[in-house]
């Protein structure tokens, strides 16, 4: 299953004089299974496009489909859209509200009108894929968990819902380096395990590096390009002139190579890094 | 050189419901700030950072030990708004710090709590807010600004009550890049002009910034040196689950293939130089 | 959407009436909404039309900037309006089945109407002109005489500042929630009355829970700037009765009087 957005555009106050273009004529596809990386600077139009990707917000031009249906089209009720497309909005520990973490859980489920039985299964199983202990935590309250606990709650109540598609706003933001590496592991291995698309949208170069397939990059309700994470961050230009930095390791190997170092452009991982340096050293050392 | 906040064998418990044990926040631990330094305090959370924060000035009292602010003792209840006045505090929340609905009487607050006279408010308030660069937003509403804007008149506020330390408990912690990269700017601006910083943080490229770094884990003190001290222990700060600064990482990795990076490495320019000049 | 809320809404500028003492700002528009029911005739609503023209002249906020004000009230216009021109007996002008319309209703209605648009603007005029926090100073001040016999006006201008400072925010806030429970498959409008209340519960325990959250936090950092209830603190924005707050009390009076003596005595 797919998703194409084509010619998306969305006008906040139309016809006021407070008229704004939030997201002009944007297109671009997710494949099967595919991990999309959204980046763009605070502002760019990156949460207003995610709510039209789950039908929270209607185009004023263009449409998204996902796999087959066209979800901007007239008629379609939300219901089908939201079994299909789970959005976990930034700082989801807001939204909690249950008396328990089970309860919390299943209530996606039960706006989906399922059975009970097909609720708690749903619920066990989205709190074990977000890495928590189902019968330790189950009966206790949210409000008293940590933080990284809190979020994977908030992201156990929306993998409940079993989407086709998982779209996720922020999902490390706030979060001390040890919860923000076990999000993001939690992200990967619900990839992994679901097959599903994935959207992640944040602010941290280095992550979007290493977990994406693709990635696209969104300015002022402008796409303004897309690709592998190769691809994409080896135009620094660009990036810079849109308010992005590179990861932080690819920023180091691109002042090596500015000062004249003979590396392979566009290095996004330490290892890979460490590597080049060496061989480039050695290979300096001998020659000199 | 004056020690502008001595901590001497402060215990910090939270107290729980009956019967069951306190827990610790803060586990015996002893320290001195020297007037006009940058301290960086990392932890992950629930090692006592923020804890800690609130007991320097005095938003709690440590159950054990002393706390002293410029010679102020915390618990002296007949003193406390003189730790406060010279130990200012910018939380993580840029919008929760913010009383009034206009910037600036939002950063007037203060000196009007402090009783200062109304011809030197409007001065202050004016110079505080061009030392953040938010002179053009006094008049604004705060809710229309951005995170990084807010946190920037949450400064202000702090520092139009001419405090001699300010204490910023994670203040980046919400922010975007961007606004990381203000804060941070206007953070080593107030220590140029001699303002002592205590930053409780958890982003490594911040710590290494400071004059020195404290590592906190379960509420004791792990680690206490310079940057380059603290970060050349890599194994042990990823045994409590703190991230090394990028270059660290970086330099590990080089020595795992055979390039003998020297320990004091630990940012970007040192290992620039170093890779340049390396025969 | 929500940010549209124009009515309390701070117009900043440097006019006169921006000037004045809030005090005086406060006691002018009682009195204003007062003698709006002394009024009771149309030369008295021209009066008041008239000085209120003045006042927003004066004041320079754009004449949209007010207009808006009364788009929030334009149904509960046209409902009053409707009211008092069907139901009111009299000369019937025109009737159609069981509704008609009298001479009465029509001058009923229209001075209903005129009234409640007066009193809307005036009132804008106040929140336009004063910042919220001279609003609430003001009161405060107002007030303090009362404080002898306990009742605590400071606090009650320092919740009254905290509550219009977070306005915005717990509204954005709502917003957030409600987006999160519907992308949940929550749904707030269809089903019965009791659904629908129930529906509401995923919104208002975290929005009790953010609202206690804030208020923690802001207590904290209110301690941390020195803050310890109302003796002795200063103000940035003095309240010091100048030359124009005289002047406008004056005029107040006189307008007042003016009223008074048309509503008794002038021939209509």
């Amino acid at each position: 299953m797919s998703i194409r957005v084509e010619h998306l555009t969305h006008i906040y106050d139309k016809g006021l004089p407070t008229e704004q273009i939030a997201l002009e004529d944007i297109n671009f596809a997710v494949e099967d299974g595919e991990l999309l990386g959204v980046i763009g600077h605070t502002g760019s139009g990156k949460s207003t496009l995610l709510q039209h990707l789950n039908g929270l917000l209607k185009p004023d031009a263009g449409r998204v489909i996902v796999g087959d249906v066209d979800i901007t089209a007239l008629g379609v009720s939300m219901v089908e859209i939201r079994k299909r497309i789970g959005l976990v909005f930034q700082y989801p520990e807001y939204q909690l509200f249950e008396e328990t973490v089970a309860k919390d859980v299943a209530f996606g489920p039960k706006n989906l009108g399922l059975s009970d039985s097909e609720i708690e299964e749903r619920v066990r199983e989205a709190i074990e894929l977000v890495g928590l202990d189902y019968e330790e935590i189950r009966e206790r309250s949210p409000f008293e968990l940590s933080g990284g606990q809190k979020r994977r709650v908030a992201i156990a109540g929306v993998v409940a819902m079993r989407p086709e598609v998982l779209i996720l706003d922020e999902p490390t933001a706030g979060l001390d380096p040890k919860a923000h590496h076990d999000v993001l592991d939690m992200v990967q291995e619900v990839h992994r395990r679901t097959g599903n698309i994935i959207i992640l949208v944040s602010h941290n170069m280095a992550d979007i590096a290493r977990v994406s397939d693709k990635i696209i990059v969104i300015d002022s309700g402008h796409l303004v390009t897309t690709g592998t994470p190769r691809e994409v961050f080896s135009q620094k230009e660009l990036l810079r002139g849109v308010g992005l930095d590179l990861p932080p390791i690819t920023e180091f190997t691109e002042t090596l190579r500015e000062k004249g170092m003979e590396l392979p452009s566009t290095i996004l991982d330490t290892r890979e890094a460490a590597l080049a340096i060496a061989k480039a050293l050695r290979e300096k050392r001998t020659k000199g | 050189m004056e020690k502008i906040i001595k901590v001497q064998n402060v215990s910090f418990a939270y107290s729980r419901e009956e019967g069951s044990e306190p827990v610790k926040a803060i586990d015996g631990i002893s320290f001195e700030i020297e007037a006009g330094s940058f301290t960086a305090i990392i932890g992950k959370n629930g090692s006592g950072k923020s804890t800690l924060a609130k007991n320097l000035n005095g938003l709690l009292l440590p159950t054990e030990g002393d706390i002293l602010v410029a010679d102020y003792n915390t618990k002296d209840d007949a003193h406390i708004w003189d730790v406060r006045q010279t130990a200012g505090m910018v939380f993580q929340n840029p919008d929760n710090q913010l009383v009034s609905a206009i910037v600036e009487d939002d950063v007037a607050f203060g000196p009007e709590n402090l009783g200062v006279d109304p011809q030197e408010i409007r001065q202050r308030v004016d110079q505080a807010l061009e030392a953040v660069n938010m002179g053009q937003f006094k008049n604004k509403a705060p809710h229309l600004l951005s995170g990084g804007q807010k946190q920037r008149i949450a400064i202000a506020g702090v520092v139009a009550m001419k405090p001699r330390c300010i204490i910023f408990d994670e203040p980046t912690a919400m922010l975007d890049p961007k606004g990381r990269k203000e804060i941070m700017a206007i953070i080593d601006e107030l220590h140029r002009e001699g303002i002592t910083v205590v930053l409780i943080t958890h982003f490594m490229e911040e710590a290494v910034r400071a004059d020195r770094v404290m590592i906190m884990h379960e509420g004791k003190i792990l680690l206490d040196g310079t940057p380059a001290e603290v970060f050349s222990q890599g194994a042990l700060i990823k045994s409590v689950n703190l991230d090394v600064p990028p270059i660290v990482e970086l330099a590990d990795e080089l020595r795992a293939v055979g390039i003998s990076v020297p320990d004091e490495i630990i940012t970007e320019e040192e290992m620039v130089a170093y890779v340049c000049q390396y025969e | 959407m929500i940010r549209d809320i124009t009515l309390g809404q701070f117009y900043p500028g440097n006019s006169w009436v921006h000037k004045l003492d809030p005090r005086v700002k406060i006691i002018a528009t009682l009195l204003f909404l007062i003698e709006l029911f002394i009024v009771n005739d149309f030369l008295g609503f021209a009066i008041a039309a008239v000085v209120l023209g003045v006042i927003i002249a004066v004041s320079k906020v754009p004449l949209s900037f007010i207009v808006r004000g009364l788009k929030p009230i334009l149904i509960l216009l046209l409902f009053t309006f409707a009211l008092n021109i069907f139901m009111i007996n009299g000369e019937v002008l025109w009737s159609w089945g069981f509704l008609h319309i009298t001479r009465e209703g029509i001058r009923t209605a229209i001075f209903m109407a005129v009234r409640l648009i007066l009193l809307i603007i005036g009132s804008s005029m106040l929140t336009l002109c004063t910042r919220p926090l001279s609003l609430t100073d003001g009161i405060e001040r107002l007030l303090s005489p009362f404080k002898k016999i306990g009742l605590p006006a400071h606090e009650i201008a320092m919740m009254m500042t905290i509550a219009l400072r977070f306005i915005p925010t717990l509204l954005d806030e709502t917003d957030k929630i409600m987006k999160a429970q519907q992308a949940r498959g929550a749904d707030f409008e269809s089903g019965s009355v009791i659904r629908r209340a129930k529906s509401l519960i995923p919104i208002l325990v975290p929005l009790f829970v953010s609202a206690f959250r804030i208020a923690q936090d802001l207590a904290m950092a209110m301690e941390a700037r020195c803050y310890r209830g109302g003796e002795h603190r200063t103000r940035m924005h003095e309240m010091k009765l100048k030359g124009r707050d005289y002047a406008a009390i004056v005029m107040q009076a006189v307008f007042l009087a003016i009223i008074i003596i048309e509503a008794n005595f002038a021939p209509w």
